[in-house]
């Protein structure tokens, strides 16, 4: 089928393009060294081969190129824009729910659209705009806020009535609408002309195109990339990028070392119908109709319709399979419910003929985010695939931002949300990731609420004391593969089930987080944390410290027993992690960082540290089990349980010492909450957990402990402003412009990584600064939550997106965490952010496209801290000293 | 007046059953991967009883499907007891020493069967200690008969089954100082019960057959289609060997009175079962013990009545016949049914429908466009009614009952017929006999992954 339609649909326009394409290269280059399918022999070596002459191929190549790169080669296995890239419906739409995914789909918009120009490639872009249709309230909320997202942007975007609705597509059967989005400038192109314009413009900028040929393997040396393998030779390359799309998995699993990419195909099922009697325009608007799981756009004169089912073929499970292949046909039983969807929402094309259904295999991600970035393991390898079924949307941005990476050694954007080291082998296993693409396939148009969170390849990290928590009512998420508990739902009360519990607006856990957040005030609570990232450092001499100092911004020459906060920063000054880090010895440190920071972290000092045998990085994340006591009693119940003081005078605030707790000895204790309330953290060596779990119950029922999740835990922090990693802090942030002054020790006497930036924005400013704001007039029973990525406006002007956002107990007030940027008025620039900037503004918080009066704060309540103990509390001391 | 889909549904799933054997169980992985069960009443009560349970004493499992006729009473002690019977049979000396001493001193027993029961299958309390008696002098005689051998499965079946139909008789004839009990055993001894029970282990599969119930191997050939292997001999008069064997053993001046209308004696249609004393004891034999009995017995006209031409009993045995057979990864399922399947449908029907039913497939062809005009609503219009063919596929979670759905409602093409599903469910109880029997059906699938693995050891 797959080769049917390659005739049907392309075929014409791959005669006219690749004649072109083929003789503007040879006119680029005189001895056509280029091009030719095979008679040309590959180079022996260049700077950067890259796999895959899809669109994100061709892409990569494009922008690298343009960059400046010149010893590129390209390999495709067939030809080019033959895979997926042939196939896809060809529709470039902006409106996506993440800021970065937006970036990137706004950007290729701008690309396709002067591509045409730049290269004669006849890319058929025609700006047709799209109507995002919703069926219900809940989807018109989603809607809006995405509306408010790209206007921000400056992309054209309205929420329209069905009436509007009908008035831009004839065809549509409004009756079951409530309202719909309209994007003016969404376009449709030809996807593999796009693609092959994208070749013929890299190639004029000297990048080698070879087709038919295979990539086996990549060669890794001393963990690096040094060569490929393929059916025609070795190349030798400093850079490889695999852009394999479906096959990228394979691929990486090739070689010897193994590269985890973790993408697994469906099958992708829309229609092509014969032009109607009278031919639908080529500017008509593309529909998307997530309610009914379809999306519709004109096509020659009569309409393409596909959709994400809810029940997804996944395919190539066990890898590449012939026979696999040759059974992708069409199957009009699968496609039944998304046909029905079809003509409930154009019933008039009940009498249209049917072309052809096309079975087109597309690949998906854990997580519906693209995969990009360099291999934690392999230096030089760098992947970009998993594109989710929006390759024409991404791939423009998405190449971009991979070549800026390999040039520049970082993209110009924050994509810590696509990068592949979010993964780690444990997202690897194909049973996994079958079972996880059933669920994400369908994803792609289910309404998606504030704290969604997979239901597949769940239970696969746990800590030993899963089973009794979930004994007793808990209620669990995942990160990074962790189950990690959100709240426990006492006995005897009722919580909505799943689907049900769906809500924009007060979610049904609010008392029973409420209650928690109240113990953790008052009395104490235990969070179990072990998910949490656990490294330890260590060194026969000084090495330890000497590297530690040079790679984090805090002075960790502390004496042994005291626990610092502090950034890991790049040359920019932005944090790569935010961890704590107790000096265990003179010798060793133990590092904690949160949990997606496993791979990325241990690259990142991996990559930093040097090859020194006697200075030694071990990951004892799956050693330690951890349990957060919260609260002003945590003092009492640890007191009790080891026989020793625990009072201010005999363990400061920021201090670990190895203690016995119960019977069990050994167990390590640092007095840090990551809340800002008083108590402990306990890292247990597992075979103890039970154990010390147990006796803190016990001991702690007097002082009326109770367990908590996170949701409490997140309440407490943000109430408290404490910026978390990867939520409030990226690579773009530094501890400048979040106000942690204070973990960053300029004068530590020695040199440390992005000290110049931040000597820098000492002197001079910073351009954004991380503010809180506490919603004024919102009424928490009656008005939408605020979730994160909410625009900031600022005297009626936009001045940045939220971070995160949490309902306060204590000040019975919504706080969303945020930057504010100052652009001028006039020219939009980017201005230093003054103190008296952030004082001096009135601002409004938009919750789709609803306005909120908020009250925006530099430091945290110090009403919240009334309560506090001790005197000398540094974990907090540090925000009031400024 | 019709029976909506529903209500049909709840008439067809009342008695369902699903096994599913625990699949990391990390001792024995085992060769069957579980079973389907259910059963569909046409008597009131229904006569037919199943049973299914794991040997822990020595390794299979056992399945059977027992057919009841006089009434249910002996079908249903066969359901309980003769598994018992078996798992004894086949077990070495030494446990069997470490089960009676236990038993001597008071202590726990090991367990010897772990039973998948509906929870509608009953045992019976008051017969237990009864049942357990018996069991325990068929295993104290096993114990001083130590051959030493290792136990033979085919012989461990037929033993089971005699011994237990000798339990019965004698039971009956002993009678119980108890008056429910003493005409408990009397009425099991009376009434008669098919058996057909499979013994899987490994690959290895044994069918022992007493009766008219039938065993049948569904085999997926290369090309994907099913075909039926029949593993039992049906003990009636179209069964030539079995008239053959029956007239070998009584004079030949009985040969025409031995078999008429296709009927034991003109009587009986089942040429094998357990009870039915009334072909099995001597005239005087039954005279006394029905004379002695309580007066329930003494009232009931067919206890009292003497088969005509009744010269050399027994004319009835409960012998069963073996058959043994390894599984071979084609294999995929067995299933083991009362005559009632067997009647409405033909056995290749029956691997064809099982056999679709459990790999998917519907076969029904993908719809291809090709070169034809098709509009969407002509699409649409053939989409909904295909699916709405299909539904009655994923309304069953269980083979048994989407068997009985087949075998209840199928018209004359094959296909289910709604309508005639419901008249045949709606039949008032007095009618229902008269049109269709009780039906019982087993589907036992097995891991031919597991048999494969079996394969290549060898």
């Amino acid at each position: 089928a797959a080769g049917m339609f390659l005739r049907l649909l392309s075929d014409i326009q791959w005669r006219a393009a690749h004649p072109k394409w083929r003789r503007m290269t040879g006119s680029q280059r005189s001895t056509s060294t280029t091009a030719e399918p095979h008679p040309l022999s590959l180079p022996a070596q260049a700077q950067v081969v890259i796999c895959g002459g899809g669109i994100v191929g061709t892409s990569v190549a494009y922008h690298l190129s343009k960059m400046g790169f010149k010893d590129i080669v390209l390999l495709e296995q067939g030809r080019l824009a033959a895979g997926t890239t042939r196939f896809c419906a060809g529709i470039v739409s902006t409106a996506r729910p993440m800021s970065i995914e937006l970036k990137m789909a706004h950007y290729s918009n701008k690309l396709y659209q002067q591509l045409e120009q730049e290269t004669g490639v006849q890319t058929g872009y025609m700006k047709t705009g799209s109507i995002s249709l919703a069926q219900t309230q809940d989807r018109l909320i989603s809607l809006k806020r995405i509306a408010s997202s790209l206007n921000v942007m400056g992309i054209p975007c309205e929420i329209i009535s069905p009436k509007k609705v009908s008035q831009l597509h004839p065809l549509i059967n409004i009756h079951d609408l409530v309202g719909a989005m309209y994007v003016p400038e969404d376009a449709l192109v030809s996807s593999a002309n796009v693609s092959l314009a994208l070749a013929t413009a890299a190639s004029r900028n000297g990048v080698q195109i070879h087709e038919r040929t295979s990539v086996s393997h990549v060669t890794i040396q001393k963990g690096r990339v040094t060569g490929v393998e393929t059916d025609r030779g070795r190349i030798q390359c400093e850079y490889f990028v695999n852009c394999a799309g479906q096959w990228a998995y394979e691929l990486g699993h090739s070689g010897e070392e193994p590269v985890h990419i973790p993408v697994h195909a469906c099958e992708h099922f829309y229609l092509l119908t014969h032009p109607l009697q009278e031919p639908l325009s080529s500017s008509l608007p593309t529909i998307v109709d997530p309610d009914g799981r379809i999306y519709i756009r004109n096509w020659q004169g009569g309409i393409l319709s596909g959709g994400f089912e809810k029940n997804p073929k996944p395919l190539f499970t066990e890898g590449r399979n012939q026979l696999e292949i040759q059974n992708l046909q069409e199957d009009w039983d699968h496609f039944g419910p998304l046909l029905s969807a079809l003509l409930r929402r154009m019933p008039g094309l009940e009498a249209l003929q049917i072309k052809q259904l096309v079975n087109c295999p597309e690949s998906f991600t854990p997580d519906m985010r693209c995969i990009m970035g360099e291999s934690p393991t392999a230096r030089g390898y760098f992947v970009l695939a998993g594109m989710n079924s929006a390759g024409i949307s991404y791939g423009g941005g998405a190449g971009k931002y991979l070549a800026e990476w390999i040039v520049n050694g970082y993209p110009s954007e924050n994509v810590w949300p696509l990068d592949l080291k979010r993964f780690g082998t444990l997202q690897s296993s194909r049973t996994f990731l079958r079972h996880r693409v059933m669920e994400v396939m369908p994803l792609m148009y289910d309404l998606k609420v504030p704290r969604w969170d997979f239901q597949t390849g769940r239970q696969l990290r746990t800590s030993p004391l899963y089973d009794r928590l979930d004994a007793q009512g808990a209620r669990w998420m995942e990160k990074h593969g962790f189950e990690r508990v959100k709240y426990f739902v006492p006995p005897g009360s009722d919580l909505l089930d799943l689907d049900h519990s769906k809500t924009f607006y007060k979610p049904d856990w609010f008392d029973i987080v409420g209650a928690e957040v109240k113990c953790c005030k008052e009395a104490v609570c235990v969070i179990d944390m072990s998910s949490f990232t656990k490294f330890e450092i260590s060194s026969t001499g000084d090495q330890a410290l000497e590297n530690l100092q040079y790679l984090f911004s805090n002075d960790l020459d502390v004496p042994v027993g005291h626990v610092v906060h502090t950034g890991m920063l790049n040359e920019q000054g932005g944090y790569e992690n935010d961890c704590s880090i107790a000096r265990l010895s003179k010798r060793s440190f133990f590092m904690i960082s949160p949990t997606d920071q496993q791979v990325h972290c241990w690259a990142w000092l991996k990559n930093h540290l040097p090859d020194d045998s006697n200075l030694v990085l071990e990951d004892v994340t799956w050693k330690y089990t951890a349990l957060n006591l919260i609260g002003p009693r945590a003092v009492d119940v640890l007191s009790e349980l080891s026989y020793a003081p625990m009072t201010a005078e005999h363990f400061p605030s920021l201090f670990c010492k190895e203690m016995s707790v119960g019977y069990a000895n050994g167990i390590r204790v640092m007095s840090i909450t990551h809340t800002g309330e008083p108590g402990f953290v306990l890292y247990i060596p597992i075979e103890y957990a039970l154990h010390v779990y147990n006796e803190v119950m016990n001991m702690g029922q007097k002082y009326g402990i109770r367990n908590a999740g996170y949701y409490a835990l997140r309440s407490l922090r943000i109430e408290k402003f404490f910026a978390f990693w990867g939520q409030d802090l990226d690579a773009f942030t530094t501890p400048m412009e979040c106000g942690r002054e204070f973990q960053v020790k300029l004068d530590k006497g020695m040199e440390f990584l992005g000290q110049e930036v931040l000597l820098e924005q000492k002197q001079n400013g910073v351009y954004k600064r991380f503010t809180m704001f506490i919603l004024e007039d919102h009424d928490t029973d009656m008005d939408l939550w605020p979730w994160w990525g909410e625009p900031i406006f600022r005297n009626g002007r936009y001045v940045g997106k939220t971070t995160s956002s949490a309902y306060s107990y204590t000040l019975e007030r919504h706080v969303c965490l945020g930057f504010v940027h100052h652009f001028d008025e006039q020219t939009g620039e980017e201005l230093v952010v003054t103190t008296d900037f952030i004082n001096q503004g009135e601002y409004e918080i938009d919750i789709a496209g609803q306005r909120f009066q908020a009250k925006a704060k530099l430091y945290p309540f110090s009403s919240l801290f009334a309560q506090r103990r001790r005197k000398d509390d540094m974990e907090l001391s540090g925000y009031q000293r400024e | 007046f019709y029976l909506t889909p529903p209500q049909v549904n709840s008439i067809l799933k009342a008695n369902e059953y699903s096994f599913k054997v625990p699949e990391f169980d990390g001792k024995n992985v085992s060769s069957v991967l579980g079973f389907d069960s259910n059963q569909l009443p046409a008597n009131a009560p229904i006569e037919d009883r199943r049973s299914a349970a794991t040997c822990l004493q020595t390794r299979g499992m056992l399945l059977g499907v027992f057919d009841g006729h006089a009434g249910c009473a002996c079908a249903q002690a066969v359901s309980e007891r003769l598994f018992y019977y078996i798992a004894v049979s086949l077990l070495p000396h030494e446990t069997l020493l470490e089960i009676e001493n236990a038993v001597e001193s008071g202590r726990a027993l090991l367990p010897i069967l772990q039973w998948h029961k509906h929870p509608n299958d009953y045992f019976s309390k008051e017969a237990s200690k009864l049942y357990f008696n018996s069991l325990r002098t068929y295993w104290q005689e096993l114990i001083d008969l130590n051959s030493g051998e290792t136990t033979d499965v085919r012989e461990a079946l037929i033993n089971a089954f005699k011994r237990l139909d000798n339990d019965i008789s004698l039971e009956a004839q002993v009678g119980d100082p108890n008056s429910f009990l003493n005409y408990l055993v009397l009425r099991v001894a009376f009434s008669g019960s098919t058996a057909c029970v499979a013994h899987v282990d490994g690959v290895d599969l044994h069918v022992a057959n007493t009766g008219d119930s039938r065993a049948m191997l569904g085999v997926q050939e290369e090309d994907g289609s099913w075909s039926a292997v029949t593993l039992s001999y049906d003990h009636n008069a179209q069964n030539e060997h079995e008239v053959e064997r029956v007239k070998m053993e009584h004079p030949k001046s009985e040969e025409k009175s031995l078999v008429k209308q296709d009927r034991l004696l003109g009587l009986l249609m089942p040429f094998r079962a357990f009870g039915d004393v009334k072909f099995k004891w001597s005239i005087e034999l039954q005279k006394r013990v029905v004379e002695s009995g309580p007066d329930q017995l003494n009232d009931n006209e067919y206890t009292k009545f003497i088969p005509p031409n009744y010269y050399t009993p027994p004319y009835l045995t409960a012998e069963p016949e073996v058959i043994h057979h390894r599984l071979r990864p084609q294999d995929k399922f067995l299933v083991l049914a009362t005559d009632g399947l067997w009647e409405t449908m033909h056995r290749q029907d029956v691997a064809r429908i099982v056999g679709e039913y459990l790999t998917g497939v519907h076969h029904q062809q993908p719809i291809a466009v090709g070169g034809y005009k098709v509009t969407l609503g002509q699409m649409h219009g053939l989409l909904t009614e295909r699916r709405a063919r299909i539904s009655s596929v994923f309304e069953d979670q269980n083979a048994a009952t989407h068997l009985i759905r087949h075998a209840v409602g199928n018209n004359e093409f094959g296909t289910v017929d709604h309508e005639r599903l419901s008249k045949m469910l709606s039949l008032p109880e007095e009618l229902a006999r008269m049109y269709r029997d009780d039906i019982t059906i087993i589907v036992v699938q097995f891991n031919s992954h597991v048999i494969g693995a079996y394969q290549n050891e060898e």
